[in-house]
């Protein structure tokens, strides 16, 4: 019996989160509410069965996430019986930020990188967990399992600790902390195979439905709220659409899409010529944007 | 990512997807010298497996132009290239995975830099691989890199090498020169342990060989680079080795429950089967195999389970339940192959961190018995090993661990080697053996006792460590100090940094590795008269922390006394009460301490005299005090 490229995904990611809980002494997982963070919570549940997972769950709110998102997290919350910790910028708030108004790069500094790192230094945590994969972007690709950051949250990609075997370095100093990504050898279709296979719940965006949307600079972008204004120019249209990554409404671009099935996701993900990142604004503001925001502290 | 793969109707994905489960899975690294084209080779086959998105594929264009070094053509190297640095320089600085797959198997790629400064990122790629792709330019043949890297994988214990050489269009697609670089990396490959190397020439600029055979190499009848890699049998895993689960913690949730959790290594386990601790040797039988979802009859190497036993033993973290028939080694010293990754040297007698995949212990190195030069693999004589040096050394480590050699088990035979204070990642090593003294060797327990020895004496032994520059007032202090101790009645014995090195230490210099030793040997000898029940007064400036740590890890719990005699270094040389300040300043004197050496200050020193302002018999009372009250 040979265990299958997936099961060989799923115990190396149980592993990481095993030696985190053993080795650091307040750990946090990010918990985004997107389909990657789905299977981080799924893996997390299984690596302490029959216990449930030794730290919180940390939600950093941007306020400008979607609705069903926010209804999602709760009720898992509510079913698993975790922790969840929820952190919104109160700088942010009072300033008014919206993506609408200071733009994407302004805001996801604001309310996502600073939000995060005010958390982290709020509750101390000492290593946290993300769901980024090194399929997703080229920086990502680079980056360690186990991603130091010094004591103001900052990633030198250049100085990255050697990481040999699964044999971790799981040691900081006072100040310092870890990024883990138990993700980090998982592709896009893994993480649908695996969804479908454990039969993990997802946010329904996933799945293409009658939503209201509008078109702005080449993006559908669906109205979520009121805070959405419509241009002149502009009008809203009821279309089936779904989203392949889920961010702020604002920023997050829907694909026309019949897929309302796990299986005709797949199918069309497999047929599908953009890679996922496509629909997210906040990497396309300037050339290798997502390391410098990497390196300023964002996930 | 996008699966080469046809359209797949929704009825039809379950299917589909069973059917990409059942594929094997091919770990490799590109690796070679800088320009050969690991990089480009890598893009290449993303592009040619159709991997490459629109939206990938336009901005890769758009940076060719841009940063591109081939012309009108596409730079696949950009596509790779991900940091900053690496695309403005045009090279590659730190290991990069990539995803892909073909219908026959799914691949993870390590894209390894070429430079011999990141040779850790080299490493890194390697440890986890099971393939080694080594590339060589055509024009220039096998290189110094190419020989460095062919060891590095043969010492990770890659077995499976393909010799991809490139740019062979730039050679008018030469039998000749092909011939003859494979022919040259024989000569020194054939000793290396490789169970198969596969030469093949190769553009990955204009995709020869690399996907499809190229009809400009006629002369050649191997595979292409991706038939080989489909293809090439993966080694059957470690299931048929013995039994090794390293326990990663402890799984308590109610008192009803109490399970191991922990990751296979290797072997099976079933339900039933007798298992033993490996550091005790106690023994039980498994009661249940515990996973989210309903419990397992049988488990394999690569599972990770949480497994209960019938019987209540001590087992934690770091240690190993195991086969009974076959266990692996438990001992407190071996040798092993290192490789050091940090700029600051590895000295023998520095006190580091050894961390194995689950366990942790305080080590030095207790001999490097030889390096070994990467371009001709010779042994060379070494007292320290510089960055991207290998060296076979011996280890002593300061309680036992449970390990195999890395040739029979790649997961129970590794260790990474951290530093105490910066907990930077310094090196790895390979475990060849355990040494026999770790078990012949036994303390002789002694019926007269150390307590025995200082109540005779009515005191309580320390080692009192005066650290600070040279000139300081560390001896004077600490004679002012002796002399009050002796009046009343206590038994003392000063060791002093100059004194010592005129008989004990003579055959030692200045360079760090011999200061290094140098504080060794006084720490030891401080520790034997502690035992012998003295306060002893060790004066020495003692400059790096780790040494300081080593020597403070040999006493007994609060017998160490770090005292940091504090006096600006402009003050010390003002004094300059033996003219040795004159003379380094002069460049008379090498490697001294705060001229042309660094001083590490104490963190969190017992005692912290700062001298200026203060007489030495005000000072010394100070420590007498602490010394009373402690």
């Amino acid at each position: 019996m040979s265990l299958s490229h997936l099961d060989r995904l799923e115990a190396e990611a149980i592993h990481i989160f095993r030696e985190v809980a053993a080795s650091f002494s307040n750990p946090v997982m990010l918990y985004s509410i997107g389909k990657d963070s789905s299977v981080m919570l799924h893996l997390a549940m299984k690596a302490f069965y029959p216990a449930k997972p030794p730290f919180p769950f940390l939600h950093v709110d941007t306020t400008w996430k979607f609705k069903e998102m926010i209804a999602f997290r709760d009720q898992m919350a509510k079913e698993l019986g975790f922790e969840l910790l929820v952190h919104i910028n109160p700088d942010g708030v009072a300033e008014n930020i919206s993506p609408f108004d200071h733009g994407s790069n302004y805001h996801t500094h604001v309310m996502k990188t600073l939000g995060l790192r005010q958390a982290l230094d709020k509750y101390g945590f000492d290593a946290a967990f993300g769901g980024a994969r090194r399929d997703e972007e080229k920086s990502r690709a680079k980056e360690r399992v186990f991603s130091f950051r010094n004591a103001n949250h900052a990633w030198d990609p250049k100085g990255q600790r050697p990481e040999m075997w699964k044999t971790y370095n799981t040691r900081v100093n006072k100040g310092e902390s870890i990024r883990v990504f138990p993700l980090s050898n998982w592709t896009e279709l893994d993480i649908w195979q695996y969804i479908l296979k454990e039969n993990i719940p997802i946010v329904p965006l996933y799945y293409a439905a009658k939503r209201p949307v509008v078109e702005r600079d080449g993006m559908l972008i669906m109205v979520d709220d009121e805070r959405m204004k419509i241009e002149p120019n502009e009008t809203v249209v009821e279309q089936m659409v779904r989203f392949r990554t889920l961010g702020c409404y604002p920023l997050t671009g829907a694909i026309e899409s019949d897929a309302d099935t796990l299986e005709k996701i797949v199918s069309e993900m497999l047929t599908a010529r953009t890679s996922e990142r496509q629909g997210r604004m906040i990497d396309k503001d300037e050339a290798g944007s997502m390391e410098k925001k990497k390196r300023e502290g964002y996930f | 990512m996008n699966e080469q793969s046809p359209i797949i109707a929704a009825e039809n994905v379950v299917e589909y997807l069973r059917a990409q489960e059942a594929k094997s899975m091919l770990r490799f690294l590109t690796c070679g010298s800088v320009d050969d084209g690991k990089s480009t080779l890598i893009g290449r086959l993303l592009y040619d497996t159709k991997l490459i998105f629109e939206d990938q594929l336009a901005s890769l264009e758009a940076d060719s132009r841009k940063h591109g070094t081939a012309g009108e053509n596409i730079d696949f190297a950009l596509l790779v290239d991900g940091l900053e640095a690496e695309r403005e320089q045009g090279i590659t600085i730190d290991v990069a995975y990539r995803f892909f797959a073909t219908d026959k198997r799914k691949f993870i790629v390590a894209d390894t830099p070429g430079h011999e400064e990141y040779t850790r990122n080299m490493a890194t790629g390697a440890s986890t691989a099971d393939l080694a792709i080594v590339l060589i330019d055509s024009r220039q043949g096998v290189l110094r890199q190419t020989r460095r890297h062919s060891f590095i994988a043969s010492l990770l214990g890659i077995r499976h090498i393909v010799l991809a050489v490139n740019k062979i269009d730039l050679m008018d697609y030469s039998k000749e020169v092909f011939d003859k670089i494979v022919a040259d990396y024989m000569d020194f490959a054939s000793d290396l342990g490789f169970k198969t190397i596969t030469p093949i020439p190769m553009s990955a600029r204009f995709g020869d060989n690399v996907t499809t055979k190229s009809e400009k190499t006629a002369w050649f009848d191997g595979p292409t680079l991706l038939e080989h890699l489909e293809t090439v049998p993966i080694d059957a895993g470690n299931e048929k080795a013995p039994f090794r689960f390293p326990v990663q913690l402890v799984n308590r949730p109610n008192l009803n429950f109490r399970g191991f959790s922990g990751q296979i290594a290797s072997g099976t386990v079933s339900v039933g089967d007798t298992v033993v601790v490996a550091k005790s040797g106690q023994s039980s039988t498994v009661k249940e195999i515990v996973v989210h979802g309903g419990n397992l009859e049988r488990a394999v190497e690569g599972q990770a389970v949480t497994i209960a036993l019938n019987d209540e033993i001590e087992v934690s973290r770091g240690n190993m339940l195991v086969a009974p028939s076959d266990r692996p080694h438990v001992a407190d010293q071996m040798q092993a192959h290192i490789i050091w990754f940090d700029a600051n040297p590895m000295i023998p007698g520095r006190s580091y961190i050894l961390r194995t995949e689950t366990d942790s212990v305080n080590c030095s190195i207790t001999d490097l018995k030889y390096e070994i030069d990467v371009n001709t693999f010779a042994h060379e004589a070494a007292k320290s090993l510089e960055m991207n040096g290998v060296g076979v050394c011996n280890i002593s480590l300061q309680s036992p661990i449970a390990f195999d050699a890395y040739k029979s088990n790649r997961v129970t035979g590794n260790f990474v080697i951290i530093d105490r204070f910066t907990n930077a990642t310094l090196g790895a090593g390979m475990i060849d053996f355990p040494l026999r003294r770790a078990e012949n060797v036994h303390w002789q327990a002694t019926e007269v006792t150390k307590a025995s020895r200082a109540e005779m004496k009515n005191q309580k032994p320390a080692v009192v460590w005066f650290t600070g520059f040279s000139g300081s007032g560390k001896s004077t202090i600490a004679n002012a100090l002796e002399k009050y101790l002796h009046v009343n009645g206590k038994h003392t014995y000063m060791l002093d940094g100059d004194n010592i090195r005129h008989g004990l230490n003579r055959d030692l210099g200045f360079k760090d590795e011999d200061r290094v030793e140098n504080i060794r040997r006084v720490a030891e000898v401080a520790k034997l008269m502690s035992d012998a029940g003295l306060i002893v007064l060790v004066s020495f400036i003692s400059p790096f922390r780790s040494e300081r740590r080593m020597a403070r890890d040999l006493m007994d719990d609060g017998e160490f006394i770090e005292v940091f005699v504090d006096t600006p270094l402009e003050e010390c040389a003002k004094r300059d009460p033996k003219g040795l300040y004159a003379k380094a300043k002069a460049g008379e004197i090498a490697n001294f301490t705060g001229i042309s050496s660094p001083y590490e200050q104490p963190e969190n020193p017992e005692l912290h005299l700062h001298t200026v302002g203060h007489e030495p018999q005000e000072l010394a009372m100070k420590i007498a005090d602490f010394l009373t009250n402690r």
